[in-house]
């Protein structure tokens, strides 16, 4: 609904957003490109062969990019079960008549504020670290042996503080979606004859199902590019036991010099969360229409 | 002034013909009300001369000059929106005054016309109020404010009522109606509503898909309707519209007569029917009798005390001189 | 719900959300607690609650390290710098989003959703070369440049769903009423606008200051905000665990203010407006 000149205008007014964006993705997208196939090393940048696709033959078979590629999935799998699991728990529990529910509430999403190195060193010194952590106290004060997180389970550990971190946004938004639900209709299935489960599972939950798949697709996208909670945690190791692709090219860039390699490792995750993004996108098209 | 004139105006959004081909002339000073029910094109038809929409061909001319391409703001038209648009953030004081203060108006000839505007309109106890803290017809005083100050050569009126309430829709139509003999500019004005048009026009527009199907004075109308669409749409209860013998009996494919146009009696007439119901309004009461030659029931006004009840017997003969002839595509026969 | 829920179920509900919102709150609790320890208590087994000698001289510690205030004006540079960026673009892109819709505006809508879903390190290198080549490396400005661009199809996101309840009606009017385009958003718009805008920037300021891949990545000292100045205390084991939780309680504080007060908002923000 609109005249011809305010299209124009319109269009004028979108173009600045459009235009630096394109430029932002397709420029450094074709750069880096380009770079994945030249043999291009930071500490001999003078001479950068074309090399076709060596880069690419060296940095998926690297054994070390099959684990990277392996921690990846967990690391985002196991984050998405415990914050959507805990998520619509707490969800639950928070749309209780509750004795301070603001505050308690309060209490729950502080966490997504933490920024990220924060979190993570906080989570490695003063919860997790086997002598003076927390964690460790408690257990040594039950008599068990207390776990040294970093070195014995450092994936699991990474996927605590992330699990810590974004649980709070998942409560949050299923929330928001569980107290738009109308009395009305909980009252009609209750006239109806179902139960509290049967309400949940036939009710609750599939009003549920849009703000559950727009929380697993929007974790998804922030979870595959975790970097800070490694980086001042493990470092990736031991070994690469906590390695994930992003990781990877960052140690392949940095720590290695070879831009090459880690300019072919940036479009392998490229392709990656494409295919995540195309299957999420998918599987949420109908449900984000509606 | 305010004479506006549509030439060969059409309108289609993407590939749909909105309005296919449409001549229009509103002479200054009238009050014009384009009817007819929704989705007949009559809201469009308002936006293109407001401007808010392009025509896609045609030219549309005010007082003389062409104003096809000119911003709506500089048509000299004001326009009263059915949500009354109003400026959420403004008081309605500032409501009033913005279309004086976008035209670069002092600020001693914007309080002036504002105090003017709030006094006829009865607004000055509430000037400094927001619009979220004002009752339906309040709001929509401050919307026709707004139009007012600015002196237009015409007011557009988008379905200004159909958010109100039955009683006030009753009170702002007159005060409408009023405003109109005391400022003597152009109004017009789109209802789906035929008793407002009915009451407030001068002329009245019945558009159907676009298309003009009369245009006259509301008891041109109402007498001589140019087809059957017509002559169901204006009037209310509708129009009894018959085929058949009646029909044949006056040399026409259809025949038309109004509820208020049929005698009524218990013992004799042309029709005789069975009441199955009847609506008792005080003034007036409306029947609804099923005839055996008749596959409608029929609608007929009574005196406001005629004593009959459902199941009753009654006889109707129809006004000789009322009756409305129609031929097979539904034209009125003169 | 009109019926009365029965005061025990009712009280074992609130014991169960409190635990659970303690549970969940505790590791801030602790930081917060051990901020205020010697470095000797922090560590003291078994730990202290609360019972301890409460000092502030982790926080005069970190006040007195100068370079603190380097890092705190950098992250304050950097999430207003941004976000005052991707207000430039962003509002009138929503606006005509908004307001003048094509048939393509959602497809823009979401193909600026998905320059969102490219991962960082799939550009990252040719950007890390960039900046060498162009002298951008650890600048407060090339990284204000990346922050806005990367929390751009956010701000456009959250505005138009914002914009987009604003009625049309009442822009049309102001265009009757003879309000240029320029008046039209500056005195009936942008007003109608502000609670949503004021959403907008508390979200772009909560990630910008929060972002840890490019500002761990694109800087070293110059233009480091607090997430690099954190980072740099991962470095190996000491006793330094109540400074490290005073400076963490200040990183966080001002944003976690900020958070909690625009938790509403911050739904809309981070779904692009699919969960209101």
């Amino acid at each position: 609904m609109a005249t011809q000149n305010t299209t124009k205008v319109a269009r004028a007014m979108m173009a600045p957003s459009v235009i630096a964006l394109l430029i932002w993705m397709i420029v450094p997208l074709a750069m880096t490109l380009y770079y994945s196939t030249l043999g291009y090393s930071l500490y001999n940048p003078i001479s950068t062969p074309f090399v076709g696709l060596d880069n690419y033959t060296y940095f998926l078979t690297d054994p070390t990019f099959i684990a990277a590629l392996t921690n990846t999935l967990v690391l985002v799998v196991g984050v998405l079960i415990i914050t959507v699991g805990g998520g619509i728990l707490i969800a639950l529990l928070l749309d209780q008549d509750v004795y301070g529910v603001n505050v308690v509430r309060l209490l729950v999403i502080a966490p997504f504020f933490v920024m990220p190195t924060v979190a993570a060193l906080v989570w490695k010194n003063m919860m997790m670290n086997p002598v003076y952590g927390v964690i460790g106290q408690a257990m040594s004060g039950l008599g068990l042996a207390p776990i040294d997180w970093m070195t014995d389970v450092p994936l699991t550990s990474i996927i605590i503080i992330v699990a810590w971190q974004w649980l709070p946004f998942a409560t949050l938004i299923l929330l928001t979606s569980l107290q738009s639900l109308s009395a009305d209709q909980k009252e009609a299935a209750e006239m109806d004859g179902a139960g509290a489960l049967s309400i949940f599972w036939y009710i609750t939950l599939p009003h549920m199902s849009r703000a559950i798949t727009v929380v697993v697709l929007i974790q998804t996208i922030f979870l595959l590019s975790i970097f800070a909670e490694i980086l001042v945690t493990t470092n990736g190791g031991p070994g690469s036991q906590s390695t994930n692709i992003t990781y990877l090219v960052y140690q392949q860039a940095i720590s290695f010099g070879d831009i090459g390699a880690a300019s072919a490792g940036g479009i392998v995750a490229v392709i990656l969360a494409n295919i995540v993004a195309i299957f999420l996108i998918k599987a949420i098209g109908k449900n984000l229409d509606a | 002034m305010g004479k506006i004139q549509l030439q060969s105006v059409t309108k289609a959004f993407g590939g749909v013909k909105v309005i296919p081909d449409l001549d229009l002339d509103i002479e200054n000073g009238e009050f014009v009300v384009f009817v007819g029910p929704s989705g007949c094109g009559k809201s469009t038809l308002l936006r293109l001369i407001a401007g808010l929409e392009d025509t896609t061909s045609g030219t549309i001319s005010i007082d003389g000059k062409d104003a096809t391409h000119l911003p709506p703001a500089q048509r000299r038209l004001a326009m009263v929106f059915q949500s009354y648009a109003l400026y959420p953030h403004m008081s309605v004081r500032k409501n009033i005054a913005f279309p004086l203060k976008m035209a670069g108006r002092n600020k001693q000839e914007i309080d002036k016309r504002v105090d003017n505007a709030a006094k006829i309109l009865n607004l000055a106890d509430y000037i400094d109020r927001r619009p979220g803290q004002l009752s339906g017809g309040q709001r929509q005083r401050v919307a026709i404010g707004r139009a007012i100050v600015r002196e237009p050569a015409a007011f557009l009126f988008d379905e200004p009522l159909s958010n109100l309430d039955a009683a006030l829709r009753v009170g702002m139509r007159l005060e409408i109606s009023e405003l109109h003999q005391r400022l003597k500019t152009t109004m017009i004005y789109v209802t789906h509503d035929q008793v407002e048009a009915m009451t407030m026009a001068d002329k009245i527009v019945v558009l159907r898909a676009g298309n003009i199907e009369q245009v006259g004075s509301p008891l041109e109308l109402y007498t001589k309707p140019r087809n059957t669409f017509v002559a169901g749409f204006i009037g209310s209860p509708k129009m009894n519209l018959m085929g058949g013998s009646d029909a044949k009996s006056h040399n026409a494919d259809m025949i038309g007569v109004r509820p208020e146009h049929i005698d009524l009696s218990q013992s004799e007439g042309q029709w005789k029917g069975e009441v199955k119901v009847s609506e008792h309004l005080g003034s007036d009461t409306f029947l609804h009798v099923q005839t055996s030659d008749h596959s409608e029931p029929l609608t007929v006004r009574a005196g406001g005390e005629f004593p009959v009840h459902a199941g009753d017997t009654v006889y109707m003969t129809p006004q000789q001189d009322k009756i409305h002839r129609f031929d097979g595509k539904g034209l009125a026969l003169r | 719900m009109a019926r009365q829920v029965t005061k025990q179920r009712k009280i074992g509900m609130t014991v169960l959300a409190w635990a659970v919102g303690l549970l969940i709150f505790f590791p801030i609790l602790w930081t917060f607690l051990t901020s205020f320890k010697t470095e000797l208590t922090a560590i003291s087994i078994p730990p202290q609650f609360m019972f301890f000698d409460w000092t502030t001289e982790n926080y005069s510690t970190i006040n007195s390290q100068a370079n603190y205030f380097h890092f705190m004006a950098n992250s304050i540079y950097l999430a207003l710098g941004s976000t005052l960026l991707g207000l430039l673009f962003a509002i009138p892109a929503a606006w005509a989003m908004a307001f003048s819709p094509t048939p393509r505006t959602k497809d823009i809508l979401l193909w600026m959703l998905s320059t969102k879903m490219l991962p960082a390190v799939g550009v990252y290198i040719p950007i890390y070369l960039l900046f060498i080549n162009l002298g951008l490396l650890d600048s407060r400005f090339g990284l204000i440049v990346v922050l806005f661009l990367i929390n751009l199809p956010i701000m456009v996101w959250m505005l138009y769903t914002y914009f987009k309840e604003i009625p049309v009606d009442i822009l049309e009017a102001a265009r009757m009423d003879g309000a240029s385009l320029r008046q039209e958003i500056t005195q009936v718009l942008t007003p109608m606008a502000v609670p949503g805008i004021a959403s907008t920037v508390l979200l772009n300021v909560i990630l910008a200051w929060n972002e840890a891949f490019w500002t761990l990545n694109l800087t070293t000292t110059d233009a480091a905000p607090l997430t690099a100045f954190i980072a740099s205390y991962s470095s190996p084991q000491g006793n330094f665990y109540a400074k490290l939780s005073a400076a963490s309680m200040l990183a966080i504080a001002p944003i976690l203010v900020v958070g909690w007060f625009s938790q509403k908002q911050l739904v809309r923000g981070l779904t692009f407006g699919a969960v209101k």
